[in-house]
Parts: structure tokens; sequence; C-alpha cells
């Protein structure tokens, strides 16, 4: 398992400098301009010094190593040298350096170039870590929750298959699966933000949480966007579920259990669920990564400033390292946890073996 | 507008000021709490030296200052300069080719250094460097120095004659920053000072406490702002992202904020979100034009990339004044406005729409002349002789491209516009180009609309502040985009007439209002009515959301629309 697993992480090497590369030239071809916000007004000479202080005008394989070179090595050194210099864990190492350079003019140490956002000239990295917590909150917990509602609907359904539950379920995973967030997200609003006032329509990301009062208020504001989202996982996962569980209810191993005097619910909950959960966790695992990506439309309608929204900006705006970086960032994830739900699927199912 | 009224304008306004402190919204600091503003384009930065985005521009403008603003009438308002510099109180000399601008006694910064000339010149020196790549390099066009004679005088030359000199540190796109903190930021290390970018000391009546770029700036009342009572609100949330509907709908239907940004919704839309008695929207007018431009040139993809839509091959029928009458007068604008933009727009005949002092009286184009737009047709020898529907003449059909950036409400005037030429006998294809590529000026894509491979193009634009020249001397012959400029230029329509250079020129040397006034007016109808070149439609007005209990609010379209921030309270029942 050791050895597949070292095999996998480096052959996802390649995998990865080749995603980079497919990215990076189909945001090169794309259409666009950074300056198309630009007011008309401004004329085309000011524009061109703009776009030369963006490093626009260097040809397209420097600027490929150029952004290579900041994502992979000065990015990591900055992160070292803050974990070495503020963070809990490893403050006590001496402070490294790794990320400053001598400046030969003043003689002063001066931070080497990170990856720069053309729309804001800061480093991106320091945006993404900053929208990191919203993103998480709201999809992860929308994520959390969706299983939690998806996995008792898929065993109940299977269970009683064709029952009205499980015709019921069935009809509302359809909607689910059907209506779109930006859909569902507006709709809600209406009811509930502007017929009846009860809750925020848009998200509040500077409120900070430490009393009764604001908890309140971080909860009214999150219900909406966490319900929108989860409504989708539940769709998704609960038919996984019941399809999983339909398949193993059948099997000769559960009449063997019945035969053998088992309680029905040790039947339902302990032989055919475990075995039962072996593809769906794989599902859930290889859903990981769009809770980082954040769900674009989502965070748009709920004005929840995360990732996806970042992203979606970044997009409009034509900032490319900033778009770049999201989607390798992205790829990443999905490398990641596509090993990982291999892994998982060998602890679970002991009949498979990589080796 | 001449001199006259508006100085009389400015005489009833300070009559008026006392009026609006007894009306019992005056007083301590800070005294009315909390004002939340939403603009559905998140601010990037705080800095608009190193973005031309209106929402940087905008958010900015809470902070930081420039020396003088243009009010709601278009009329000049010192800021941080002690009064306007004019050629008659001497601030601006006599052969117009230097201005002298002397700062408020007693400013200081937010963090309550002094400000002084040396921060202006500093400001100049910022934008002004060749490797900063500055969005309002513009501005400071034909400045030949900034000089710092004392500590509150400060002398801008120009290489020639400027007859308005208000382009440095004038209006929103250019304010004052600190020196001290920019030092460091010169030329190719602009992007580097993440902090100054970000946290911009300021003059303004706000400074910002955290700056989240594209998300929420929070900002609170500057404790060393000039007047001592104002702003009345202690803490400005800034929120940006989403879009127009949502934001229309936090000011107006749920009342969760207060001011809303650049409302550009349908008209029905609007209406009913008015209904939720929240707010109300505002609007005004500026110079935004949304026109028709005609090709003077052939854009046929036959011709060879070299001549293809550049003046070596003129137009095989948009080159006949009487075709592009006939366009123009088949188009009912009273119906485009209606549809389009309803209480944000007005029919209009010119290029030039305001200010009053340079904007023509042309209102012949109002009248929508279908059965006159055929006569002109059959007149200039265009007849439908093999019975299609089409006109054509010598073998060739009057079929037009006509291309546009993808919006709405932009293709629901390309529909109307296709049906009415259709009834005068016009064959019209329509195309629509993503605006990142249609605006975006790559001299690789075809689909530009500098390049401009269509017979007709709509789109709108405007110029900055209350001055039309420059706006106008983009259709100067020779200005025109091609090949050899990597197709870069302004002049869209390919535009040449010796008599509208002529014109150009006796604008740049007049320096008196009225006559420059005139003048405009005589360049405005040689480019619309007398030729038809370009082909307005609608007047396109801003229209923000305000909510109910927010005061002061005054819509300004020739600055920025935060300009007055410092005079909004909160109306208390």
């Amino acid at each position: 398992m050791l050895n597949f697993t070292i095999r996998r992480l480096v052959l996802s090497i390649p995998t990865l400098l080749f995603i980079s590369l497919v990215i990076f030239l189909l945001l090169q071809l794309a259409p666009g301009d950074p300056m198309a916000q630009v007011p008309l007004t401004v004329p085309p000479e000011v524009k061109q010094k703009m776009r030369d202080a963006l490093g626009l005008g260097a040809p397209i394989h420097i600027q490929y190593i150029k952004w290579l070179h900041q994502f992979f090595v000065i990015e990591p050194a900055v992160f070292i040298d803050w974990l070495t210099a503020n963070s809990f864990f490893f403050g006590w190492l001496p402070d490294t350096q790794l990320s400053l350079v001598l400046d030969e003019a003043t003689g002063e140490m001066v931070q080497r170039q990170r990856v720069i956002s053309w729309q804001t000239r800061s480093p991106v990295m320091d945006i993404v870590i900053q929208r990191m917590p919203q993103t998480l909150w709201v999809v992860g917990l929308s994520y959390v929750v969706g299983i939690l509602i998806a996995i008792p609907i898929g065993i109940y359904s299977a269970y009683r298959h064709y029952s009205l539950f499980d015709q019921a379920g069935t009809f509302v995973t359809m909607i689910g699966f059907s209506i779109p967030p930006f859909f569902t997200g507006p709709l809600l609003i209406v009811i509930f933000s502007v017929s009846l006032g009860w809750l925020p329509s848009i998200y509040d990301t500077t409120l900070v949480v430490n009393s009764w009062a604001t908890f309140k208020a971080q909860f009214l504001q999150m219900i909406m966007p966490v319900m929108v989202l989860a409504l989708q996982t539940t769709a998704q996962i609960s038919r996984y579920m019941r399809s999983a569980m339909l398949d193993n209810l059948n099997q000769d191993y559960v009449r063997t259990a019945r035969a053998k005097g088992l309680s029905e619910s040790v039947v339902v909950m302990v032989h055919v669920l475990r075995n039962s959960m072996i593809p769906v966790v794989t599902i859930i695992a290889l859903g990981m990564p769009a809770i980082f990506g954040g769900a674009i439309i989502t965070e748009n309608v709920f004005k929840v400033n995360g990732i996806g929204q970042l992203l979606l900006t970044a997009l409009f705006a034509n900032d490319l390292p900033m778009v770049m970086t999201l989607t390798f960032i992205f790829a990443i994830l999905i490398v990641l946890f596509n090993l990982i739900a291999d892994i998982l699927y060998g602890v679970l199912d002991p009949r498979i073996r990589y080796d | 507008m001449t001199l006259k009224s508006t100085l009389l304008g400015a005489v009833a306004l300070t009559a008026l000021a006392p009026m609006a402190i007894a009306d019992g919204h005056s007083g301590e600091r800070g005294r009315d709490g909390q004002l939340n503003i939403i603009y559905w384009q998140a601010p990037s930065i705080m800095n608009p030296y190193l973005s031309g985005g209106t929402k940087d521009l905008e958010a900015s403008s809470i902070v930081i200052e420039p020396l003088g603003r243009y009010d709601e009438t278009g009329a000049l308002v010192p800021y941080l300069a002690a009064e306007i510099p004019t050629v008659e109180n001497g601030g601006v000399s006599e052969d117009l080719k230097s201005v002298t601008w002397k700062l408020k006694e007693g400013l200081v910064w937010s963090d309550g250094s002094p400000v002084t000339s040396a921060d202006v010149k500093f400001t100049a020196e910022y934008c002004m460097h060749p490797e900063g790549g500055c969005a309002q390099g513009a501005k400071f066009d034909g400045v030949d120095s900034v000089e710092a004679i004392d500590d509150l005088t400060i002398k801008v030359t120009f290489s020639e004659a400027k007859p308005n000199p208000y382009g440095p540190f004038m209006g929103a796109q250019s304010p004052i920053i600190q020196a001290a903190q920019f030092a460091d930021c010169l030329g190719a290390k602009a992007p580097e000072c993440t902090d100054a970018n970000f946290n911009p000391i300021g003059t303004g009546p706000f400074m910002v406490t955290d700056f989240r770029p594209n998300d929420v700036i929070q900002l609170e009342a500057n404790p060393n702002f000039r007047d001592p009572s104002k702003p009345a609100f202690a803490n400005v949330t800034f929120k940006g992202g989403g879009d127009a509907t949502a934001a229309g709908r936090a000011v107006m239907e749920t009342g969760e904020f207060d001011y809303a940004w650049n409302m550009q919704l349908a008209p029905d839309v609007l209406a009913k979100m008015a209904e939720g008695g929240q707010g109300k929207p505002v609007s005004a007018f500026g110079t935004l034009v949304e026109r028709l431009e005609m090709n003077l040139t052939n854009p046929s993809p036959d011709l060879p990339p070299e001549t293809r839509a550049t003046v070596a091959e003129p137009h095989p029928f948009l080159s006949d004044f009487k075709v592009r009458k006939a366009l123009s007068m088949a188009i009912d604008r009273e119906l485009l406005v209606e549809v389009g933009y309803g209480v944000a727009g007005r029919a209009t005949c010119n290029l030039v729409p305001a200010p009053a002092l340079y904007a023509s009286d042309n209102t012949e184009c109002l009248e929508q002349d279908i059965e006159g737009a055929k006569a002109l047709l059959e007149e200039a020898g265009w007849t439908d002789s093999d019975g299609d529907g089409i006109r054509d003449k010598d073998g060739m059909k009057l079929s037009i491209l006509f291309q546009t950036s993808t919006n709405a409400v932009r293709q629901d005037f390309q529909a109307l516009i296709k049906d009415w030429w259709s009834q005068i006998g016009v064959e019209t294809e329509l195309r629509n180009v993503d605006s990142s590529v249609f605006f975006g000026g790559d001299p690789g894509s075809p689909d530009t609309f500098q390049k401009f491979y269509a017979d007709v193009e709509m789109y709108a634009n405007n110029f900055d502040g209350t001055d039309p020249q420059s706006y106008l001397a983009a259709y100067r012959c020779g200005n025109e985009p091609k090949p050899s400029s990597q197709w870069q230029g302004e002049n869209i329509n390919r535009f040449c007439n010796e008599e509208y250079d002529a014109l150009l020129d006796e604008l740049a040397r007049t320096g008196e209002l009225d006559k420059r006034g005139e003048i405009a007016k005589q360049l405005n109808n040689l480019i619309t009515k007398d030729t038809m070149t370009i082909v307005p439609l609608v007047d396109r007005g801003r229209v923000s959301a305000a909510s109910n209990t927010l005061g002061g609010v005054v819509l300004n379209v020739w600055d920025s629309e935060l300009w007055n921030v410092a005079d909004w309270y909160r109306i208390t029942e």
C-alpha cells in the first residue's frame, strides 16, 4: 500500500506539470484583455503602458516559467518563513529568510516577487488564505449537512423500495438534481428575505462571532446558502446510497444473515450498510475538492465572498495569475483526493489490493 | 451654461447651505453611526493610479481627495485647494501654459501630518513615472513640470497652451496621495506596496480600517477631517460583489444597505423594486451616449488584411451621406429609451449631450420618418429592382452587418433597429461579441470595436470631466485604428474632414468658455447631423439607489458618486 501511494504521488508530478501547462496555454489562447474593464476614456497608449507594467510584454514561455518559479519556489519559501517566524507549531525554530533577497541598490533584504494578482496588485496566495475560511465554513458545512441527510434517506429508500417514502425521496432528489442554485437561491431570498424578512440576503463576511447575538446572526446568514448547497449534495449522495444498498440487499450473504436469525436492524445497519458504504465513501472523497473550489454560483447569489466568488471575479477581470493559481490549486486537490479515494477503497474493501 | 449662471448657481447654493444645516442634521462627527454601501462590482484596490476601473475610483474617493472636484452641474468646486485657479483670478497664466494651485491652510492627513505641496508634486511624479503603468496617465498629458513654489503653492507647467488645465489633481481620477507613504512605491515598485495600495492615508472623510480585495472595505470617520462636524457617520461598510439586481434588492426591498451604485436594470425591474418601499432610485445625466457608429471604410472579408477596414478602401454604400441619413431617420429613439432605459435614458441626437455649455440644440433626428428614409434611398438610386424586399444598386444589395457587445439591452436594440431597417428595404445581419473581447483591444482579434470588421456597430462612450475637447479630437483625420498603429486609435469611423480638423485646432487655441462652447457645438453637429457619421441614440443616465433614511445624496455624474459622502446623514423620522 505504501509502495502504491509513493508510486502514485511520484506519477502525479508530471501530471500536475502537464495540467499547469494546459491551463496556462488555454488562458493565453482565450480571448480577453485585462484592460477591458478600464473605461474607454483612457487612451490606448496609457493602456499599453499598464499592460507592460503587468509583465504582459514578455514572451509566453518566459511568463510560464516565471509563474512556475513563483508558485513552486517562492510561495513555499514564503510559507516556510511564515511557519518559522509566526506559527504556533514551528515558531520555536530559528527564523528562516528563504523568500528574501538582498536588494543591491539599497542593501536591504526585500521579498522576492510572489504570484501577483493583476486586479489588486497584491500576492494571490494572501487573498486565497483570506477567502478560505468563508468557503470552508459555508460549502464545507453544506457538504456535511448534505451527507447527514442523504445517508438515512438513501438507506430507508432502498429498504422500503417503491414505498411512498421512496417515491417522495426520488421526487425530491430529482428536484435537487434538476433545479440549479441560481434559481433556488434567489427564490429563497425572495421568500425569506424580501417577503418574510427573517433572514439576511447578503452574507456579512466581516462578522466576528464572539457572543450569542453574533452567533445567532452568523447562524441566520448561513442557513440559506448552506441549505441551497446541501440540496444538491443530498440529491446526489442519496441516489448513490440508495442504489448501493439495493445492490447489496439482494445478495446471498444478506439472505444468510437473515437465515441465521439476526435481527433486521443488524442485517441492514451492519451487514448491508458497511458493504454499501464502499462506493459512497469514494464518491464523498471525490467531492471534497469541490468544497475548496467553493460553489461559484451559490457564493455569488448570497455574496459569500469565498474562493468561488474570487475565481469568478478574476475571470471577469481577465486576471490571469489569479485564475491560473486558483485553477491549479484545484487541480492539485483533485489529484490528491483521487489518490485518497483509491487508498480508502483498498482500506475499506479487503478484496482490493494494489500491490 | 454661461459662467454667469454657474456663478449665480454657486451663490444660490451657498445661500441654501445654512438652511440645510438648520434642517436638524448637524452636530458631532460620527453621530449617525453606521453607513452601508454596496457596489455590485467589488473594489480590488484603493489606488486609482493603478486601476482605471470605476469601482476602484469611487471606493478610493472616500479616502483620498483631489485639489478640486466637479459638482452635480459640472462646475468646479475646490476641495484641498483654497480656490479653483482661473484666468480671471490669476491662477491660470495668460498664455494658458501654466496653472498655480494653492492648498487650503491647515490641512492634515488622517495620520495627523500636514498636507504640503510636496505631496502634490510627489503625486505627479508617481503617475508620470515611465515604468509605473499609471492608469491616469492621460490626466498628466502635456505636463512639462510640477513645482512646489512654497509649502502651499504648486505650479503646473504645460508644454503647450492648455485651454482646459484641469487634468492633473482634479476629479476622482487624480487624487493626492501622501508622499511619505508612497515614497518607495515609484515606477516598477508600485505593485509591491500592497499596504499602501490597500490602505492609503488620505484627507477624505473616512479612512480604511480593513480592506479585503474584491470583498468588503471597512472604514471609520477620519478624526482629522477638516470639518469637525463631518462626516455624520462613524463607520462605513463598503460591500462589493454580486449583481445589480441583488444590490438593488438590498437597498430598496430588504433595507439591509443604504446606497447601491449603478443600477443597470431593466426599467420594469427597477420600478418593481422601488415598490419595496425601503429606498428609491436616483438618477442623473452625464455624457454617456449610446450610439451607432458608421464604418466609412470597407470591412469586406474579401479584402487583404492590410487594407480591410482602412481608409484605403472606402465603404461601398455607407460612404454615401444619404444612406447614412436614411438609416438614422428610420430609428424611433423614444421607443428605444422606453424599452431599454426608462428613467435612466433620454433620446438624443448629440455626441456631446452635456454640459449645457457644449450641448448643441440639435433635435431633428428625434422624429422617426420611415417614408422620408425610403424617399431618400430612392433619391440616392437605391431601388428594389429584383423584388426581394432589399434595395440594390449596380448589383450590390443594401445589406448591413451590425455588431455590438453582448448585453441584453443592446440585443433588444439590435432587434428593433433591424426591424426598422427592413421596413426601408435594408437587410441587416446581427452579431454580438463578448464585451471583454469587443472592448479588449487585442490587435490579434478580428472582433474588437476598433478593428470594426462590420458595417455598423453600437456601443456607448463618454468623456471625463466636463470638457469635450479631447473627446471630439478623437475623430481627427489620421487618428483611426489601422494596421500600422496595431489597430489602436479612437477615430472608430475613420472619419476625415478638413473643416472638422480646422475647428479642432481652433478649439485648442481658444480659452474663452462661451467661444469654446460655440466651436464644440459646431464640431458636434459636423459629426452627427451634418454627416451622420455617428448616429446618437440614447443619452444614458446613471441610476443608483438610496435608502429612504439616507439624506444628503446628490448623484453626480461628473465625479465620483461618493463625492459628497461627508455630507450624508441619517434621516430620523
